[in-house]
């Protein structure tokens, strides 16, 4: 079978020399193959397929092509589950041969992701992954991310409440790595400005029984509260939040994540909170409108800030495999295109960084009818630090 | 801790531990009564939370909900013990553990084909959304003492039905001896349905409870289903009245090991358990 193949291949060269015809040339070649890690059932079912949807609605939008070629898809579901991630990441690498790598949602799974992506020098796009280690000690010039680090909005948020005049504040999140970073990030700009941690909490993941911690909150009386949580559990603590009576008495902050994709679950509980992240809704950028507009239409659906990283991540990819004139074995091409690009993203334009993280704007973000709608640009071009990374 | 905060957290803990009672007394009695470790026991309690989500927008009234959702939970238990956990009780348990880990998966699988993977909320109603103000900043929720007050009603009901009615008499012989109750001339398959529906239908209130303080997200049943486990062994299995006093022993610890030890948090209800079960390996009120 592969030497039929090989023989086709060689015969259309053969033909595409002789008779100099381009359009034959271009059928001869080979497609380029995207591998995409993403959880399709589980708790992030919905993030990962709007990844994959944002993805290959770009791809879509270049007639099917990136950097001229023709794109062929190889997926697997990552199940969220880190034990099993080397296992899938070398199914898409060693198997299928990807020529670059698309995932996920889920930090821990990344982490896993990165490591089979270095040591076989596959190209690794992360498109959501938060965790600092990406883009710090774990840095390769093969990784990028077209997401966010934990760092940034938190670091965001921090000046924020310290702005605000706020001075002692307790914080809360679930005692695993990503809460814990967006704490660090978050106390690293409020004390800067002024402010006191009073307490930090944390309760294991994924328990979601809030009660004891308000009652502590209640006793404190701090200035205010940061936390970090999503998804299901950011739903029930700001519901839990709002039924303490403490949200009209000790204001609430997070990062951006608490209220994307659960506005519905809060309903009136989630009135009027303010987070920060590197996307918003109705931001007065055209290429938001043009792409909200197509992901609807295409997908009968809302896009949110998941499918605009997948969006992202096949515009970063298109530009580096352009500037290597589609050729995606020309790795060194693509990697030197793709850290001098200036992505004309949704969520405005961004450059990456020395250990190719975004350096993008921040925005306030507060809900208004259903809506994160942006405030304004807290931070324009913030860079996450990068801390660990030697590149 | 002063000493008002004492008593609230105490109000958190006792509040707690009934919600936990609701859950696991389902699985204690399909546990201890037909010997089915049933794994499924938390899909019963995400479903009974869907249904609520489900039914109270189609009523608007969670009221409605849970009136129309445990005829429905019941019917489901009938017809699962029915078709298939009828066949478990005379193998071993590695099969019921297969069979019921293999309902896990198609319980989610189904739930995401029909309502899809997006966290939901349900509406407190409207009766009990006022809140009780306990301090100068924290007021507790009326709806969150309305479910206490259901699970004690609860409680007491099952105590009442188990201990003093001919059913839970049939019920109780069955768990010391199948054949002979059989050999008296008593349905003993017939009462093992009527146990089952009961599991089913009291996980499934519990999850129809919960729902609006909860909210309605995938893999919930997960969560729930390890720490009745965890109830389940320490009040001793199949004991109602072990799973009540073990439910408020775990809200008690869970409670105030977030608050006085939160480095050891996610280890405290573990450590109760073991305690205990070195105190008395058979759990607190294992009988017999």
């Amino acid at each position: 079978m592969k030497t039929t193949q090989q023989f086709f291949g060689k015969a259309a060269l053969a033909l595409a020399l002789a008779a100099t015809c381009g359009a034959l040339h271009a059928q001869a070649q080979p497609k380029v193959k995207v591998g995409l890690m993403l959880p399709s059932t589980g708790t992030y079912a919905s993030p990962g397929t709007a990844i994959g949807n944002g993805f290959k609605l770009f791809v879509t939008e270049q007639g099917g092509k990136l950097g001229g070629r023709e794109v062929e898809y190889f997926s697997v579901d990552d199940e969220s589950d880190p034990s099993k991630a080397t296992e899938n990441a070398n199914k898409l690498i060693k198997r299928d041969k990807v020529d670059v790598l698309v995932g996920t949602v889920h930090s821990g799974v990344a982490l896993a992701m990165a490591k089979v992506a270095r040591e076989n020098k596959t190209l690794f796009l992360v498109a959501n992954a938060g965790a600092d280690e990406l883009t710090g000690p774990l840095c390769a010039p093969t990784l990028f991310r077209t997401s966010f680090s934990a760092w940034q909005p938190a670091y965001a948020m921090g000046k924020v409440v310290a702005d605000k005049g706020h001075k002692r504040v307790v914080t809360l999140t679930w005692k695993y790595s990503f809460g814990q970073q967006s704490i660090e990030g978050f106390k690293e700009s409020f004390e800067k400005g002024g402010g006191k941690i009073v307490k930090e909490m944390t309760l294991p993941f994924p328990n979601v029984e809030f009660q004891p911690f308000l009652t502590e909150i209640a006793a404190l009386k701090p200035d205010a509260v940061y936390v970090f949580f999503a998804g299901a559990g950011a739903a029930k603590f700001v519901r839990d939040y709002h039924a303490a009576g403490l949200k009209n008495t000790i204001p609430l902050y997070a990062s951006g994540f608490l209220t994307d994709g659960t506005l519905d679950a809060m309903g009136e509980a989630g009135k009027g909170l303010q987070t920060t992240l590197h996307y918003a809704d109705g931001l007065p950028n055209k290429k938001d409108a043009a792409f909200r507009l197509n992901y609807a239409k295409t997908y009968k659906l809302q896009p949110d800030v998941y499918a605009m990283q997948g969006y992202d991540a096949a515009q970063l990819y298109h530009a580096g495999l352009s500037a290597a004139g589609g050729d995606p074995a020309k790795q060194a091409e693509i990697i030197k295109a793709m850290e001098g690009a200036k992505v004309d993203s949704p969520r405005g334009t961004f450059t990456l960084s020395k250990a190719h993280n975004p350096v993008q704007d921040i925005y306030l973000r507060e809900v208004q009818g259903g809506q994160n709608k942006v405030v304004s640009t807290l931070i324009k071009g913030l860079a996450d630090p990068a801390r660990g990374c030697k590149m | 801790m002063d000493f008002a905060s004492f008593l609230i957290q105490t109000l958190n803990s006792l509040q707690y531990g009934l919600l936990l009672f609701l859950v696991a007394s389902g699985l204690t009695l399909v546990f201890g009564i037909m010997g089915i470790i049933n794994l499924a026991h938390g899909s019963f309690y995400m479903i009974g939370a869907y249904l609520a989500f489900v039914l109270a927008s189609l009523t608007g009234n969670l009221f409605a909900a849970i009136a129309l959702g445990i005829p429905l939970a019941l019917l489901f238990g009938a017809f699962l013990e029915w078709a298939l956990f009828s066949h478990l009780y005379k193998r071993d348990h590695l099969e019921q553990v297969l069979l019921t880990y293999g309902l896990i998966l198609i319980f989610e699988e189904v739930r995401s084909l029909l309502v899809g993977d997006e966290v939901h909320g349900v509406d407190i109603p409207a009766v009990f959304s006022a809140s009780i103000q306990l301090s100068e900043v924290l007021s507790y929720p009326v709806y969150r003492l309305v479910i206490s007050a259901v699970c004690i009603v609860l409680a007491v009901a099952l105590y009442f039905v188990i201990q003093r009615t001919r059913l839970g008499m049939m019920i109780r012989a069955g768990n010391h001896d199948r054949v002979m109750v059989e050999a008296l001339g008593i349905n003993i398959n017939m009462i093992y349905r009527v146990v089952f529906a009961l599991g089913v239908a009291l996980a499934a209130l519990a999850g129809m409870l919960a729902a609006p303080i909860s909210s309605v997200f995938p893999n919930m049943g997960s969560h729930v289903l390890i720490i009745s486990f965890v109830i389940v062994v320490i009040g001793g299995i199949g004991s109602v009245w072990g799973a009540l006093v073990a439910a408020l022993v775990i809200g008690f610890a869970d409670t105030f090991g977030k608050v006085l030890v939160p480095e050891l948090s996610g280890m405290v209800v573990y450590l109760v358990m073991a305690a205990v079960l070195l105190w008395r390996p058979e759990g607190i009120f294992k009988k017999g």
